[in-house]
């Protein structure tokens, strides 16, 4: 499957893979616009650690077994068994948070205006990963893995 | 603490209506010139840091920033401009030496933009390189004075001359020494992995050959400086040619220091020194004084390599090139390497930088004409550096006498540079000339390497234009060719040491 | 008498579990699956969101209503087994059908605990709170009888998660709980009180230390609940949430081992040939102990139903081991728990704690020989799962704690090894 993949040698912890990632899930999808009228309202669904100077941003890894699906009760969170991919349906959520409890990446964030969690959809709305596309070193990159 | 008095050299502006407080300019400026205010929830600014470096401004998402040159008003003077003003108050608080970075700056002519080009109409044909093969393979080492064939039973012919080792490039543009050291490992590598994609050749500088690059070994030239950093016998055998350092363009007869700072596990490997000691080259080689004494390095060298190797001299651009020159094909080169007031540098004083030396244009035609007369231009190579722009720089060198020219800045700008010319304070915001590894990792080789290649490939169509408007279809045909430049706005004297005719003419 | 290759008893977390379990290694062969319940596979903790308004009956779907046509399953909802006959490899339903089975998994979950001497605990008005059913039933009681005031008995998750469900219905709720303080079993005492906190601000009343004496009765209906210093409360509903036990009745008398939950190993199986048990009914590996324990949590249920359905169809899956762990959010304050935390004294165990004066963001680390074994987060509880793959993975968190007590805490202060499986997306069992 396509699977994101951090190269942390590369990242500079710029941060701004966080700025386009919040913007591709705007309304708005204009960068001032939903910075200034939509944050608070959504939050980045990729996080950058940093540590001295190195740094990596980290978002769902959608796992080949992932704990989250397994620990959502409402069955918001899914595997789509042909791709792989881990989806969240915000519509079904309700916030129990036990996504949040279990994912060992902490990829999954409380989006606490909808009171719904926030994981990485593969920028699903607009087709291709935000961070992916404005990560200016090329620190994050698509992989396909065939297993 | 007195006043000072230095005033800050760049303005940052910042538009309001557009920033989103996304600190990105904060985290990626080293000179700190941006800071977030936790309790006004805004970003603030410390103009006097900034180094015009355009980082923030071109990392900024919503382009709010502008980075303005703020030449302090003082009055008007032609002589005491505001850069002599401030440079006097900074060595009046300092007491120090001014020192600077990259190539001579001060706003003296470039020859090159006066010399132009020849282009062919009606009487000679011009030639599509698109569509006709044009050469621009060029072989660096010495040529024979003359070839013998034999022939076998059957009149076969076969070279019967011995011919020197050659280095082969694609194009006649090679990367210049800039050592690990001086920049970062993975600018290094960019330069390395991209002079091997492109068939053409990388200079380590006079900072030895991490281990790591050794696979790179095929094209690289190696140096043997005065300090002798990471000379060993597998140095000189990984490489493809090694070259003896004697001098620098930015910055003739003075010699170098990288501070233990810079000094870590790798470099210390490297240079095969203790972590974190100076790394200090003197001015001269202390086993050279005379060109005899050049002659045994040289041939210790080739002995070293089995004559396998072709040995290069590179030196700065002096009054007396073209005798210097002339001692060292004699002495034996394969190549001498003639690098011009305008070459660049990681740290040189500033004055020296901006008075020391001669431009490139002048000293590449006197060498040229001075070998050429003595018989002895065939015996080694010509390569030209010091602040090679474009392509057009290139095709001018080449039909002024060079074989092939070194770039060095360029190539930096290629990887990110933004000149801002403060190497030496090791805080590089581009990641190059750095070794904080915050910084380093800005520079990902994958880009860096893509981009060089780019850059090359990108000349090389350029230079083949304008061969192919000349009606010239191999690199070999242009060389020395001097026919197809002509002067404007120079003097007679100029054009005579240029060996070029005045435009009209 | 039918028959079928698997046969499953429950709809619930472990019985869905099963069946994705199967189909990923036998995607053809017969399975069955029977419930009590007549609902489409829902989720349970959502009873007390669906009492509170919170989603609605649509919203209540665990899977696709087409699921078990896609994934090729028969359904008998409604049906309830009474006996398993391990022998025979029949299971017995109350309606008299015989199902015979290949390999069968027992996934009847859990049942309410009723007090036994509590008088007046069978009267109209009194509710346990485990189903959808009693969900509809409670909220069809207040309706029909305008209830105002209800007493919830018991300060566990499922009296909380009810008190927050009355009191989104407009209800003034009194909750009695027996120990010092809610949420005792899984919570220590700084994280209850700051919940008992935030209970206190949505207006509901506490009491700890007491429980019911007498629930008492008007024209036989509940008119409130006496306490035993003789004190009344008044309440037109009482919930009953003392707490849930396996439901043993279909295994009584037969050959399957049980202790407080039917003894299942690695592999999900129990004593018997071809009989399997998951979820709320079984007693499995305890990941921090290593002994058997019932774990009644939702991820559990469908991790041990997922495997058991792996190994019931041929594979080799082994169960690493549960973790008690729950994430409460009450009254707009979240919570996360997980494993051991509140450590008895002078057993080798190490605390540290953080407790943002402020934000009320209070943190809590147990560890015992430099290795997590369990952890509180309130307030901010962003990124806990991290933590927990550390407890999971049993990583060595040795020099590590205060960063990992720091809000900031990430994955990038931990060993590479860790780190670099879980960011390939192989979770953190090896
Ligand atoms: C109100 C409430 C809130 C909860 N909140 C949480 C939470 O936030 N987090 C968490 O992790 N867990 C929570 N739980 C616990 C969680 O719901 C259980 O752990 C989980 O449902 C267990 O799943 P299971 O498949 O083992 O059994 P159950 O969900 O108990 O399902 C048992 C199934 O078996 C069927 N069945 C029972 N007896 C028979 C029979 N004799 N014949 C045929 N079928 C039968 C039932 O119809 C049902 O389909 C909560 C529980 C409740 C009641
Ligand atoms: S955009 Fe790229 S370089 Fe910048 S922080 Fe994100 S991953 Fe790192
Ligand atoms: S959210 Fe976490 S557990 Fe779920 S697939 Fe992504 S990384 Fe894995
Ligand atoms: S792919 Fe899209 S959703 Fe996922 S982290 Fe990148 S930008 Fe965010
Ligand atoms: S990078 Fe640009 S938008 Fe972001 S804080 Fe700086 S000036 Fe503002
Ligand atoms: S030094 Fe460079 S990054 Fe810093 S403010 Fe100036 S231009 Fe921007």
């Amino acid at each position: 499957m396509k699977r994101i993949v951090a190269k942390e040698e590369y990242c500079m912890n710029c941060r701004l893979c966080e700025v386009h990632c919040l913007v591709s899930h705007s309304r708005s999808k204009d960068l001032i616009k939903a910075f200034r009228q939509e944050r608070g309202e959504i939050v980045p669904r990729i996080t950058v650690e940093r540590l001295g100077a190195v740094s990596f941003a980290v978002q769902c890894r959608h796992c080949d077994e992932p704990a989250c699906v397994e620990a959502c009760m409402t069955g918001a969170l899914s595997r789509d068994p042909v791709t792989g991919e881990v989806t969240h349906d915000p519509q079904r959520c309700v916030g129990c948070w036990m996504c949040v409890m279990v994912c060992p990446t902490g990829a999954i964030r409380r989006d606490k205006s909808g009171h719904v969690a926030a994981k990485c959809d593969l920028c699903l709305e607009t087709g291709t990963p935000a961070c992916v596309a404005n990560c200016p070193n090329e620190a994050l990159v698509i992989e396909e893995d065939n297993d | 603490m007195s006043k000072r008095l230095v005033q800050a050299e760049f303005n940052v502006e910042r538009d309001p209506e557009r920033c989103i407080q996304c600190q990105v300019c904060v985290r990626q400026c080293s000179n700190q010139v941006h800071a977030y205010d936790e309790e006004a929830e805004q970003v603030t600014c410390d103009e006097a840091s900034c180094v015009g470096c355009q980082r923030c401004a071109t990392l900024c998402p919503t382009g709010a920033i502008t980075i303005k040159k703020a030449p302090p008003d003082f009055a008007p003077d032609n002589n005491w401009t505001s850069d002599v003003i401030q440079n006097i108050y900074r060595q009046a608080e300092t007491g120090g030496v001014l020192l600077s970075a990259m190539g001579n700056d001060t706003a003296k002519t470039s020859w090159w933009d006066n010399i132009l080009l020849n282009a062919s109409q009606v009487t000679n044909p011009s030639i599509d390189p698109l569509r006709e093969p044009m050469e621009l393979t060029t072989f660096l080492g010495a040529k024979p004075n003359a070839v013998e064939l034999s022939f076998d039973d059957q009149g076969g012919p076969s070279l019967a001359t011995k011919l020197a080792p050659q280095l082969v490039l694609s194009t006649p543009i090679m990367f210049s020494a800039m050592s690990y050291g001086a920049i970062s490992y993975n600018a290094f590598e960019s330069l390395a992995r991209a002079a091997g994609q492109y068939g053409t050749f990388a200079n380590s500088g006079e900072g030895g050959l991490h281990k790591d690059f050794w696979p790179h070994g095929p094209n690289m030239i190696v140096q043997v400086a005065s300090g002798r950093f990471g000379v060993d016998i597998d140095y000189l055998k990984v490489a493809a040619a090694v070259e003896i350092k004697i001098g620098q363009g930015a910055k003739p007869g003075i010699g170098g220091h990288l501070p233990g700072e810079k000094v870590d596990e790798r470099i210390s490997q490297t240079r095969m020194i203790p972590v974190g000691s100076d790394a200090i080259s003197p001015a001269p080689h202390h086993d050279i004084y005379s060109i005899e004494d050049l002659r045994q390095l040289i041939y210790s060298l080739k002995e070293a390599t089995r004559y396998q190797k072709p040995i290069s001299v590179k030196i700065a651009a002096v009054h007396n090139v073209a005798a210097i020159a002339s001692g060292i094909v004699r002495a034996g080169a394969d190549i001498v390497a003639i690098d011009g007031y305008k070459g660049g540098t990681g740290a040189a004083p500033t004055m020296i930088r901006n008075n020391v030396g001669i431009p490139i244009e002048f000293a590449l035609a006197a060498v040229d004409d001075r070998l050429r007369q003595e018989g002895i231009r065939n015996q080694a190579s010509v390569v030209a550096c010091g602040g090679f722009r474009s392509s057009a720089d290139v095709v001018k060198a080449i039909a002024l006498g060079a074989d092939a020219v070194y770039i060095g800045t360029a190539a930096l700008v290629a990887l990110g540079c933004h000149l801002c010319q403060k190497c030496y304070t090791g805080k590089c915001n581009w990641g190059i000339a750095t070794q904080d590894p915050y910084l380093t990792r800005r520079l990902n080789p994958d880009i860096g390497a893509r981009r060089l290649v780019n850059l090359l490939r990108g000349w090389s169509h350029e230079i083949k234009e304008m061969m192919g408007g000349m009606g010239i279809n191999a690199i070999e045909s242009l060389r020395g060719n001097r026919e197809h430049l002509r002067g404007v706005g120079l003097s007679d004297r100029e054009l005579s040491i240029l060996g070029i005719k005045a435009a009209g003419e | 008498m039918t028959s079928t290759k698997y046969l499953i008893i429950g709809n619930s977390a472990a019985g869905v579990g099963c069946v994705e379990g199967i189909r990923q290694t036998d995607p053809q062969g017969e399975i069955t699956l029977l419930a009590k319940e007549t609902e489409h596979a829902y989720s349970r903790p959502l009873i007390t969101y669906l009492l509170g308004g919170k989603v609605d009956e649509a919203g209540m779907a665990y899977r696709p209503a087409d699921f078990y046509a896609q994934q090729r399953v028969k359904t008998l909802l409604g049906v309830e087994a009474a006996k398993v006959d391990p022998a025979a490899k029949t299971v017995t339903c109350a309606d008299g059908q015989v199902i015979g089975y290949e390999k069968l998994l027992i996934a009847n979950g859990g049942k309410p605990i009723t007090p036994p001497n509590l008088p007046g605990s069978d009267a109209p008005g009194v509710f346990t709170f485990t189903t959808w059913q009693d969900a509809r039933d409670i909220e069809a009681y207040i309706a029909a009888n305008a209830v105002k005031e209800a007493v919830v008995i018991g300060g566990g998750l499922i009296g909380l998660k009810s008190v927050e469900a009355l009191t989104a219905r407009g209800l003034k709720v009194t909750v009695l709980e027996l120990a010092p303080r809610i949420l005792a079993v899984t919570l220590d005492q700084d994280a209850s009180d700051l919940l008992a906190g935030a209970l206190a601000k949505a207006g509901v009343t506490l009491m700890t230390n007491t429980t019911a004496q007498r629930i008492d009765l008007a024209g036989g209906k509940v008119s409130g609940v006496t306490l035993p210093d003789g004190s009344q409360v008044a309440a037109g509903l009482v919930v009953l949430a003392i707490g849930v036990l396996p439901d043993l009745s279909l295994v009584a008398g037969s050959a399957i081992a049980t202790e407080r939950g039917i003894l299942a190993d690695e592999r999900l199986a129990t004593n018997v040939a071809d009989v399997y048990a998951a979820g709320d009914v079984a007693q499995a590996l305890e990941l921090i102990s290593g002994e058997r324990r019932s774990i009644p949590i939702w991820p559990n249920a469908y991790r041990q139903g997922f495997i058991a359905g792996v190994n019931m169809a041929g594979g080799e899956k082994i169960y690493e081991g549960g973790l008690a762990m729950n994430s409460v959010e009450i009254c707009g304050l979240a919570t996360i728990s997980a494993g051991v935390t509140s450590p008895p004294e002078g057993q080798g165990y190490e605390v540290l704690t953080k407790l943002d004066p402020k934000t009320k963001n209070y943190r809590k680390l147990v560890l015992k020989d430099h290795h997590l074994v369990g952890y509180v987060l309130v307030g901010d509880v962003d990124r806990a799962g991290i933590i927990t793959g550390l407890i999971k993975g049993r990583v060595e968190v040795k020099g590590l704690e205060e960063k990992l007590l720091a809000p900031d805490f990430g994955l990038i202060s931990l060993p590479s090894v860790h780190r670099e499986r879980v960011t390939a997306g192989l979770g953190v069992w090896s």
